[in-house]
């Protein structure tokens, strides 16, 4: 159903994703490199394939909602709206500064394309349930995605959220989990155990997708198979790696929240194979 | 001319809301199984299809009622005062105050309203919470026809709202006659030494005070304060000019009515001030008006506190 090239051209939005997240965490001196590199493909292939979105319109009533509800993943979706032309690539460089419109965790008063104001964890799904009420409301046919961090969903409020989307059954809604297995102090399945999670949101009505969150294809055949699903929620479950693409980073949670120095920042170029 | 019936303020707003939503499409309405207390369920009677009862789910209701707002909504979530103050707090703050998200957070059986209940269910701080959050408008009805006179306002008003309401039956003592108006107080009674400034239903014990402050020669200004934020200042500045204020509330001194009447005077115009609210305590259960007048509310302790302003 998709070609080669154009799971190629994803796979390069998503190579692009990552350079610009270690180039503006490392410029911010803040930030979290690790969560935001876990999820570059499933935010690739939900903006630059997925998502019936207009960058020029980013107010257009009919477009798909997104909600970002691992805020901290931030760099990963403004590095996106960026490329995807909400706004100049060259505003990526002021994350994090003061006037800057690109915000420690998304606002969506401050940043065009930004749905959804979040940071602090355990919101979307509740969010995103809310719009999908509304879409529902207004007979619109327009669908809402939320992207979930693993540690997150140890959140209570996630799953009073979930409750609350199968009770309404709602088909309009699809969560992705980007299971990365770290959290800011540690392994998720030490902190804190999931496991069985797909059991779980199953047990709470969900149809569940399990996939390698790092496979473009598998990726969005699961977007497309969840649109399919017209009787309750769905969540995609997506296996990733914390720091995916920089093998310093990948799996360490000291790599959760704190920004590459100027020899990392090399490092991590080099292994992106950035073109500049 | 006001109405001097004994109305229950969460009849009137519930029926206000139902009657309302019939001529706003967008008016949807959330509670989180208390609608046959808050009274939403009369909403929830006539519009079942814009009507979500999400069970025990405080905190995720407030987020599923952003989540309507940004969809183009205008949600009203109804719990108890307290739940929706304290346990959804934090999604109040992030979800609603900080991004503006147009939901009117409509809190029920506030201060000491549901009185047997006890301290656990009592909510004396609900408005030092709401009060601190920026964005946020806090309305506080001093009766029945002011709840229902304000909603309204309170839906169209482009922005987040904090509601608070009663579960007691209190007499219709605010007039009738002159419109309700979002961030506008009211002068109900002049007088020439001291203000006595309300904000919600402990009016008629303001009221009588002033009454029985005449007697002992005492003249009292007595001014309805319903939203307490934006407070009005132009009529507190104006008002204070007697040159002694008290404040009443059915809530804690700390934060509340008085907290805000004295930022402003401290700032503007260093008045004499004296606060009557609960005094920094928590409660007990017992019947509602024996309540408020063993925890500071009483007729005489609105006196009491007008004399001490007066020194």
């Amino acid at each position: 159903m998709y070609s080669e090239s154009q799971i190629a051209g994803l796979e390069e939005r998503a190579r692009q994703i990552r350079c610009d997240v270690v180039q503006m965490v490392h410029d911010a001196g803040s930030g979290h490199p690790g969560g935001s590199l876990s999820a570059a493909e499933i935010i690739a292939c939900l903006y630059f394939q997925h998502l019936r979105v207009d960058a020029k319109r980013p107010d257009w009533p009919e477009r798909d909602r997104f909600i970002l509800s691992k805020g901290h993943a931030a760099p990963a979706l403004y590095a996106a709206l960026a490329r995807r032309g909400y706004f100049a690539a060259a505003e990526l460089c002021t994350l994090r500064q003061l006037g800057s419109r690109l915000q420690g965790h998304p606002d969506r008063l401050k940043t065009p394309g930004i749905e959804a104001t979040t940071g602090a964890l355990g919101h979307g799904v509740a969010l995103g349930a809310g719009l999908a009420l509304a879409a529902r409301r207004a007979g619109a046919s327009w669908h809402t995605y939320v992207l979930l961090g693993d540690g997150e969903v140890q959140a209570g409020v996630v799953w009073e959220g979930a409750l609350i989307a199968a009770k309404y059954r709602l088909a309009n809604l699809t969560c992705i989990l980007d299971q990365n297995d770290v959290q800011l102090d540690g392994p998720v399945h030490e902190v804190l155990p999931l496991e069985p999670l797909a059991d779980k949101w199953r047990a709470f009505g969900w149809a569940v997708l399990e996939i390698n969150g790092h496979n473009v294809r598998q990726i969005l055949e699961a977007l497309d198979h969840a649109a399919l699903i017209h009787d309750r929620p769905t969540v995609i479950i997506a296996r990733t790696t914390k720091g995916r693409g920089c093998s310093f980073m990948e799996g360490q949670a000291a790599w959760h929240g704190r920004a590459p120095t100027d020899f990392e920042l090399t490092c991590a170029l080099e292994e992106l194979g950035h073109a500049e | 001319m006001p109405s001097s019936a004994v109305v229950e303020m969460r009849e009137a707003y519930g029926k206000a809301l139902a009657d309302y939503a019939a001529v706003n499409e967008r008016v949807v309405a959330l509670d989180a199984d208390v609608s046959a207390s808050t009274r939403s369920r009369y909403f929830g009677e006539r519009f079942p299809s814009r009507f979500y009862n999400v069970g025990i789910t405080e905190a995720a209701m407030v987020d599923v009622a952003a989540g309507l707002a940004l969809g183009g909504q205008i949600p009203f979530v109804h719990t108890f005062a307290f739940l929706l103050s304290l346990r959804a707090a934090e999604q109040v703050r992030t979800c609603v105050a900080y991004p503006r998200a147009n939901v009117k957070l409509v809190g029920a059986y506030a201060g000491l309203s549901d009185s047997k209940d006890g301290p656990t269910h009592h909510s004396i701080c609900d408005l030092a919470v709401m009060r601190a959050l920026p964005n946020l408008t806090v309305v506080v009805p001093a009766d029945a026809g002011e709840a229902a006179a304000c909603l309204p306002l309170v839906a169209e008003h482009e922005g987040p709202v904090y509601l608070r309401l009663s579960r007691a039956a209190v007499p219709n003592l605010v007039p009738e006659g002159a419109p309700f108006e979002l961030g506008k107080g009211r002068v109900l009674r002049e007088g020439r030494h001291v203000a006595i400034i309300n904000c919600g239903v402990l009016l008629g014990r303001c009221l009588r005070a002033a009454d029985e402050l005449a007697a002992a020669g005492i003249d009292a200004t007595v001014v309805n304060m319903p939203t307490l934020k934006p407070l009005d200042e132009d009529l507190l500045l104006q008002v204070a000019s007697s040159g002694a204020v008290v404040t009443v509330e059915e809530h804690t001194v700390v934060g509340g009515l008085g907290g805000a009447v004295a930022e402003v005077l401290s700032r503007r115009c260093p008045t004499r001030m004296a606060m009557v609210g609960i005094q920094d305590t928590f409660t007990e259960t017992g019947p509602y008006e024996e309540l408020l007048d063993r925890w500071g509310m009483g007729v005489a302790d609105v006196m009491a506190a007008c004399r001490r302003a007066l020194g």
